[in-house]
């Protein structure tokens, strides 16, 4: 997970990624029709701003808009680009008020740039993800070199198992390299890879994705299309499936970079699902339902639902029962369904990980609605390689998402370093059962680590974290308490922990702990840390 | 069926549409060659692929390179201590080493002329990603760039496919070799005002991707000038910048803002790529480099999208740093570029085919064959080209595919096929060329 996160704002459905003028129309709108001004000023007011706001999208639109499914003065209004008339198949894209948005004062002049570009300089820069990632960089713990730096429990990455990982490379070293096509030969420079390379490293990711998931379901390599990294096969079957302006039903907490992936470039919106406590936050087809007819009074199309399982930030499984449910809901709907499946080599508990793939067969017409996203950064423990997949039994999204990956490609000579290491089958299966394992002694270790501290985590059996209820600690229940602690442990503590706020989680005092990049040494300074912040919570209350 | 078609639907306008570009001849070329590939000894009848301009002159000197430096290379007993730290690296900044010699590299190519401030160096997934992030940060769905044809055939795809972006194209006259100047530049641009379009830049592609040509100081400046004065961006594709094979050398728009004292940098962008000059295609490495903070921090963002392997960058940040065999490197890829070059210009030349005059750059050349064609159509210039792909056996691209205004023309990559090849290539067009006979030399 690479470091971007905007701030969780109060209300998810205002965040307007390009509307930056459109912003500052509503949100004071919002408070004076809620009564803050008065009645009377709260009718009036908003009626005459309206009348301008349309007066001003008047004069810079073009034509009637038939197929912009967007209502002219709610939360995403946006406005064309002068020009926008002269290329028909664009009239239905909602533009952003670029003319309205200038950069900062530069000394020859403003310099307009794009509103995306704008909405950086705007907001994000400093959430709690960011700023927690920036602390562990300038001071980054080290048990003799540096005792008292801030330990890093913010990033979901895999150390646990990287020196199986270098073994291997150490031993097959010779093989992986120049002479006969290896890593670094011709075939591994050129990028006109021969198609029958790039189906080699089909092949072979097919393969291990399918050893993955306890081999109960075979992946076929046709259905495959590669990314550099998860990250842009999210994008790009936001790309596939949405409209600008259209949205994804999301269930929180919900992992961060999903704000940048789904919707930055895309213009698409994410209509997040609470998922509650009492629940073990587990999906609620109830909640998707009444989500989905919400969006639609509000006239926004809902295009599709994307879960992640193992999920992340909690760890849940989907049950068989609830991907069958949720295959019902989306067939009702006539939605798509993107299963996020990149941590299912990650699981470390008792129950069994099930993949759509395994609920969805070739005969099914409802195939057409499946797409599963996967990687080697988690189960592999290779981020750096940036190796995504998109897996899908669509053959048009496949056709398009193709197209779309020439933007995003994975680096042949690394394509051909992993054709070797997957194709060792004897390594995977150990790679895979013992990463397993030292997943679950850490989780086991740290979670009765925070259990003796009086802090509950919901029962979690995938993942590199654990997900805390510290809302005990918390001085008011509600976000600003939730940061206020958040703060503590990073300048107190130091700890660099992910708060619940940041996932979109509708219940404050939630916070992410991940492990995976400590040795087992670590945790009971961790835990003494965590102590020092927790009494001192406790004493102010 | 009818739950098929239902199903169908619900994909969104860019899945569907043909923004993709890839139904264009510049595509079906590759496929003609795909099903039937030239080989000296195992297929001497097979299509020569002349449609692709890569690099693959030096490969033995990196081969060399690589085969003595096995610490270059993660995946070696010498190189595999550094694997942990490297496998886990995906800061979007990039390795702090791998930035700064990207930087001296893109100095040295530049004759050391200017300096690159490494901070600014921001991956992307090769040259298409770089293009295609640049206008998502500088522009909005609707707005325009000027675009000099003809132009690079994928930046249909590149530049207005997801971002929702027009091109505005700036007309080259073969009159005067086409040569961009800055009078046809402020053509364009108000033409589209006219039509009420919002042009929010202007992109160069310098070495010039079909034509082969550099441009000059002088028009440089007035570019510069241009761009400053209305207040619009100046994107410089240079990813062809070290295939200069003349004794002109390149002059970066980099050189062009130190010598000009009233220019906006927040204005200026370069595009880069390790996929031409170095023959690293597969590496997918795209730069963007901005003067603009605020396009730096958004590119950065981004990058997210398009990372460059971390194991690419600890082998490269090695075979860059190396200045020997840079320098080495540079200096024959030039020697080895302008041989090739000059073999087939001088060899066509004999036979009556013209190739464009002041060609110093690039990995192919822009050939006029519109003696041969029956009218001066693009109809016919496509007809011409089927009978080259089908009959002679070449894919050479078409002129058409890379929206200029003249039929005839024809881009030819001379770059990526061994010297054997490349013989039996020149052949094949001489040969052709004769037996057609030219329609005199008037006309032209």
């Amino acid at each position: 997970m690479t470091r971007f996160s905007k701030s969780r704002s109060s209300k998810p459905e205002q965040e307007a990624r390009g509307g930056g003028a459109a912003m500052r129309v509503i949100v004071p709108l919002q408070g004076v029709v809620q009564g803050r001004g008065g009645l009377v000023l709260g009718s009036i007011i908003p009626c005459v701003l309206f009348y301008f706001l349309q007066l001003y999208l008047k004069r810079n639109r073009n034509d009637a808009d038939s197929e912009n499914e967007q209502n002219p003065g709610g939360p995403n209004t946006t406005t064309r680009s002068s020009s926008s008339g002269q290329l028909p198949e664009l009239d239905a894209i909602p533009r952003s008020l670029s003319r309205a948005l200038l950069s900062p004062k530069s000394p020859s002049g403003p310099v307009s740039v794009s509103a995306r570009a704008n909405g950086i300089v705007k907001g994000g820069a400093e959430s709690p993800y960011n700023v927690g990632l920036k602390r562990v960089k300038e001071d980054p713990y080290d048990e003799l070199a540096n005792p008292n730096g801030v330990i890093q429990l913010g990033l979901a990455e895999n150390k646990l198992s990287l020196d199986l990982v270098n073994e291997w490379l150490v031993e097959n070293a010779r093989e992986a390299l120049l002479a006969g096509g290896g890593e670094l030969g011709i075939s591994g420079i050129a990028t006109y890879q021969p198609f029958d390379r790039l189906m080699e490293f089909k092949v072979a990711v097919a393969e291990f994705m399918s050893q993955v998931m306890e081999k109960v379901v075979s992946f076929n390599p046709n259905q495959i299309v590669l990314t550099a990294g998860a990250t842009p096969a999210i994008e790009i079957l936001s790309f596939c499936l949405a409209d600008s302006g259209n949205a994804f039903l999301v269930p929180t907490p919900y992992y961060p970079g999903f704000d940048r992936d789904v919707k930055w470039r895309t213009g698409v919106e994410i209509i997040p699902v609470p998922c509650r406590s009492a629940d073990n936050f587990n999906i609620s087809i109830t909640a998707l339902d009444r989500a989905f007819i919400q969006a639609k009074k509000r006239g926004l199309k809902v295009r599709g639902i994307i879960v992640s399982n193992p999920s992340n930030p909690v760890g849940n499984l989907l049950s068989q029962e609830t991907l069958y449910s949720l295959l019902d809901f989306a067939r009702e709907k006539n939605i798509h369904i993107v299963s996020n499946e990149i941590l299912a080599g990650s699981t470390h508990g008792s129950e069994e990980f099930v993949s759509m793939a395994e609920i969805i067969n070739q005969e099914d017409l409802d195939r057409n609605r499946v797409h599963i996203v996967y990687g080697l950064s988690k189960d592999l423990s290779l981020p750096g390689f940036r190796v995504g997949v998109i897996y899908s039994f669509n053959n048009e999204v496949l056709a398009a998402a193709k197209k779309l990956a020439r933007f995003s490609s994975i680096s042949a000579p690394t394509q051909r370093l992993l054709i070797s290491m997957l194709s060792d089958t004897k390594f995977v299966q150990k790679f895979i059962k013992v990463n397993r394992e030292r997943l679950q002694k850490m989780y086991v270790k740290f979670v009765a680590g925070l259990k003796r501290l009086g802090i509950e985590c919901t029962k979690s059996n995938g993942g590199f974290y654990c997900w805390a209820d510290m809302s005990g600690l918390i001085s008011s229940y509600s976000e600003k308490g939730e940061l206020e602690l958040w703060d503590k442990l990073l300048n107190i503590a130091k700890i660099n922990v992910t708060p619940g706020s940041s996932c979109h989680c509708i219940e404050p005092g939630w916070f992410r702990f991940c492990f995976s990049t400590l040795t087992e040494k670590d945790i009971p300074v961790v835990m003494e840390r965590i102590q020092k912040v927790s009494e001192i919570c406790k004493s102010r209350s | 069926m009818e739950k098929e078609n239902r199903s169908r639907q619900v994909l969104s306008r860019i899945a569907t549409n043909d923004q993709h570009g890839e139904n264009s001849p510049y595509f079906h070329g590759w496929y003609a060659y795909e099903r039937n590939r030239f080989h000296p000894t195992q297929n001497p009848q097979g299509v020569v692929q002349m449609g692709l301009a890569e690099n693959q002159l030096c490969f033995d000197l990196v081969e060399k390179w690589i085969k003595e430096n096995p610490n270059a290379s993660i995946c070696t007993r010498e190189g595999a201590n550094k694997f942990k730290e490297i496998a886990i690296f995906q800061d979007y900044h990039g390795l702090k080493e791998f930035t700064h010699a990207v930087a001296k590299f893109m100095e040295k190519v530049r004759g050391n002329r200017v300096t690159f401030d490494p901070d600014r160096i921001v991956m992307s997934g090769g040259a298409t990603g770089a293009n295609e992030t640049i206008i998502f940060c500088l522009a909005d769905p609707g707005d325009a760039f000027l675009v000099p044809s003809p132009y690079y055939p994928a930046f249909g795809r590149d530049l207005r496919w997801r971002t929702g972006v027009q091109i505005a194209p700036v007309d080259c006259h073969s009159s005067n070799g086409f040569r961009l100047t800055r009078a046809a530049v402020e053509v364009a641009y108000k033409k589209a005002q006219e039509s009420n379009i919002n042009v929010k830049g202007l992109i160069l592609t310098n070495p010039s991707n079909p034509l082969g040509t550099t441009l000059d100081m002088e028009t440089l400046k007035s570019l510069v000038a241009f761009v400053t004065e209305e207040n619009i961006h100046l994107i410089c594709d240079e990813i062809y910048s070290a295939t200069v094979f003349s004794s002109q050398r390149f002059i970066s728009v980099a050189e062009v803002i130190q010598e000009l004292e009233h220019c906006n940098r927040d204005l200026i962008h370069i595009i880069y790529s390790l996929s031409k000059d170095l023959g690293f295609p597969g590496f997918r490495v795209g730069i963007v480099y901005s003067y603009n903070d605020i396009v730096v921090s958004s590119a950065r963002k981004m990058s997210s999208f398009g990372l460059v392997s971390s194991q690419t960058q600890h082998f490269l940040t090695s075979l860059l740093s190396d200045e020997e065999f840079v320098d080495n490197f540079l200096s024959e890829s030039k020697k080895r570029l302008a041989k090739r070059h000059h073999d087939f210009t001088t060899g066509l030349e004999q036979v009556g085919i013209s190739c464009l005059k002041g060609s110093n750059s690039g990995l192919f050349f822009w050939m006029d064959l519109g003696p041969l064609l029956k009218e001066q159509t693009f109809e016919a210039e496509l007809k011409l080209w089927r009978v080259i792909v089908d009959d002679v056996r070449l894919n050479v691209s078409p002129g058409s595919s890379f929206h200029g205004l003249e039929p005839g023309w024809f881009r030819v990559c001379f770059a990526n096929v061994d010297d054997q090849t490349a013989e039996v290539a020149l052949e094949r067009i001489r040969t052709f060329v004769l037996d057609n006979g030219k329609k005199g030399d008037e006309g032209r």
